[in-house]
């Protein structure tokens, strides 16, 4: 790309950045905004994009008055431990799909595929019976154990485009450096998947923070639910109290935000340049 | 310091067989070249030997000793990888003393062997680098410096310097010339690049097809190749080869003209004279073996490149010492250096020499 175009054209640009980030962030400022929107001027002011009068009632009233902590201490280990869970399982099969050759390896790569082609809503039931005929109902347990079942193809995918991305040679120059192979993966290996292992986690995390099905299924009590299906009590419970819906998902937004400022220094890419030639 | 004997040596992937029955003796600090055409398996016999390809049958032995199943970090190599492969999270400092730092060496014996080793190749203000912040030239550098500093027992190195530009490259092959001279230690060289073969091997391996070709001193291959693939593959430009018919005490050409070649015991069974270049005299029309058109007259200042059109025999290449006046589309006469001729059989294999021609 050339450093310098015409001025027009980089306006442009930025027009389009512009236009871009309005529409993906316009329904995170709508729900800031009805958060901080006095109950009774919801309805009265309607779509105007300021609110005269702005309150933290809402935020107040939720996390004193309603389990919304309890649910979101509950989001937080499921995911959490779901993220985990998945990131070693994947950063495992991951490595040896890229490294190694192996008699099944295609198969076990079909299969993998093959279990992402069903919609989920015909595996629910089979999926309730099961953690059901266990006993696991309404643990947070079964709820890591089936999110962790279901993002381990895409996240050994993303894995092992990672490993794919060092060079097999950086390995091998440790191994003649001394290493053994497991030493090679822990000091040139794994620094360098850093990057991937953050994107893992972070994809994982976030897929089990908002998921909302299996958590509505496999969840009943007050006590072990989940921040998405608690949101839903806001519904029943205060007749859709949109100002205080609103403000729990402004407040669950901060772990998912917290989580990528920790790792999106290990999400810039070209950690391996320089490996190789130039 | 070390032996190393490769026995039958065998190597396929699946059904597909690379190497096959390799059979090399190393001498104690001897500095081998392999050589060969892209895809013959240099590289796999190097990795072999280095511990990080399986060997699929015969055996390998170092000092005597059996390697086959040996790990790559107990058998006390160096490898230096055509793409460095250099550790791009670790400065340069980190990179050169890694393996050190792995054999658990005191921090400050680390210290001075890679400011030692730094010094030597010129690496000493670039120590905190990484190795993205290097040019390539200097990458390499590195990657030599992470052999040197553990005083291995071998070097291996796989087209090290193929990736350098021209300048450089003559820079690095003196380099690494003067670095087995200083240590004496067992190298083995992996290089598509003629003149890198020639200078630094004390004996050129030449694998094909699997196969070794032929092994010997670079002398040795450029005036007795053991056959047609490494008389063509040895010496630069290429060796002429022409289609022959043996006869009595010489060889008979395509266009009738009758090479007599005494040194030759018996040529009965020859289908091919080859010729270098170098071994073709220039001179005037009507004096020589063959007669020819210049169809292209190359000045390279210190010789003379002439592509010549034979009468009935095809293209020739010359390369005359010096300048000669010669100009495209001139008639040439073109007298061969008999002694100098190589003739092959059928099935490829040189004629061997009666006596050698000292
Ligand atoms: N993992 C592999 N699986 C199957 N075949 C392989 C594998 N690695 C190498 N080969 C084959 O082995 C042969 C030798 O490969 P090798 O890399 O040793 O060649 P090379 O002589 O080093 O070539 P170059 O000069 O291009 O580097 C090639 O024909 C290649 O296709
Ligand atoms: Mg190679």
């Amino acid at each position: 790309m050339t450093t310098r175009s015409s001025p027009l054209l980089s306006a442009a640009r930025y027009l389009a950045l512009a236009l871009y980030l309005g529409f993906a962030l316009f329904p995170l400022y709508w729900l800031l905004k009805i958060a901080l929107t006095p109950d009774q001027l919801i309805y009265t002011e309607g779509t105007r994009m300021l609110p005269t009068l702005t309150t933290l009632e809402n935020f107040r009233t939720v996390v004193f008055q309603t389990p919304f902590l309890s649910y979101f201490r509950n989001s937080l280990v499921v995911s959490l431990g779901t993220a985990a869970v998945t990131t070693l399982i994947a950063a495992g099969a991951g490595y040896a799909f890229s490294r190694f050759r192996f008699r099944g390896k295609k198969l076990i790569i079909g299969l993998m595929l093959v279990t992402q082609m069903f919609p989920l809503l015909m595996i629910i039931a089979p999926i309730y019976k099961m953690v059901a005929a266990l006993g696991m109902l309404n643990s947070l347990t079964s709820l890591i154990i089936v999110y962790t079942a279901f993002n381990i193809p895409f996240a050994t995918f993303l894995m092992q485009s990672f490993f794919d991305g060092i060079p097999r040679d950086l390995e091998e120059a440790a191994m003649m450096d001394g290493c053994t192979r497991f030493q090679a993966l822990r000091k040139v290996v794994f620094p360098l998947t850093l990057p991937g292992l953050g994107a893992t986690l972070g994809f994982v995390f976030t897929a089990a923070w908002s998921e909302l099905l299996f958590a509505l299924m496999l969840i009943n009590s007050n006590e072990t639910m989940t921040f998405p299906v608690g949101l839903l009590t806001f519904v029943s419970k205060f007749s859709v109290d949109w100002g205080q819906m609103m403000a729990a998902g402004v407040l669950a937004l901060i772990p998912s935000c917290i989580f990528f400022i920790f790792i999106q220094r290990y999400l810039v890419q070209g950690l391996t340049s320089g490996a190789v030639k130039g | 310091m070390a032996r190393m004997e490769l026995r039958n040596v065998r190597k396929s992937y699946g059904s597909v067989e690379v190497l096959r029955d390799i059979d090399l003796d190393i001498d104690d600090g001897e500095f081998i070249v392999l050589v060969g055409p892209s895809g013959c398996g240099k590289s796999t016999l190097l990795r072999m030997i280095a511990g990080l390809e399986p060997i699929s049958g015969g055996d390998f032995l170092i000092d005597g000793e059996r390697m086959n199943d040996v790990r790559p970090r107990d058998r006390d190599i160096a490898m230096v990888f055509q793409s460095y492969a250099l550790y791009p999270h670790m400065d340069v400092a980190r990179n050169m003393g890694f393996s050190m730092e792995i054999r658990g060496a005191p921090a400050e014996e680390r210290a001075r062997r890679v400011a030692e080793a730094a010094r030597t190749l010129g690496l000493d203000t670039l120590l905190q680098r990484l190795p993205k912040e290097l040019s390539g030239g200097q990458r390499q550098r590195v990657a030599m410096g992470r052999a040197i500093i553990r005083d291995p027992r071998a070097f291996l190195f796989d087209e090290p310097l193929s990736n350098l530009d021209a300048a450089l490259r003559v820079e690095m092959r003196l380099e690494i010339a003067r670095l087995h001279q200083r240590l004496g230690t067992t190298m083995i060289y992996v290089t598509h690049d003629q003149v890198e073969a020639l200078t630094l091997a004390d004996r050129i391996v030449v694998l094909d097809g699997g196969d070794i070709q032929q092994v010997g001193s670079p002398l040795d291959l450029y005036e007795r190749p053991a056959n047609r693939f490494v008389a063509r593959f040895i010496g630069s430009p290429t060796m002429n080869v022409v289609p022959a018919t043996g006869a009595a005490g010489g060889v008979r050409l395509a266009d009738g003209a009758r090479i007599a070649l005494p040194h030759l015991g018996d040529a009965g069974n020859a289908v091919e004279l080859g010729i270098r270049p170098e071994h073709i005299d220039v001179v005037g029309a009507g004096a020589g073996d063959l007669e020819a058109t210049a169809e292209l007259v190359e000045h390279l200042g210190s010789d003379t490149n002439v592509y010549a059109q034979v009468d009935g025999l095809g293209p020739m290449m010359v390369r005359v010492h010096g300048n000669i006046a010669a100009r495209a589309g001139d008639r040439l006469g073109l007298k061969i250096q008999a002694r100098n001729a190589h003739v092959f059989a059928a099935d490829g294999t040189a004629l061997r020499r009666a006596e050698r021609s000292a």
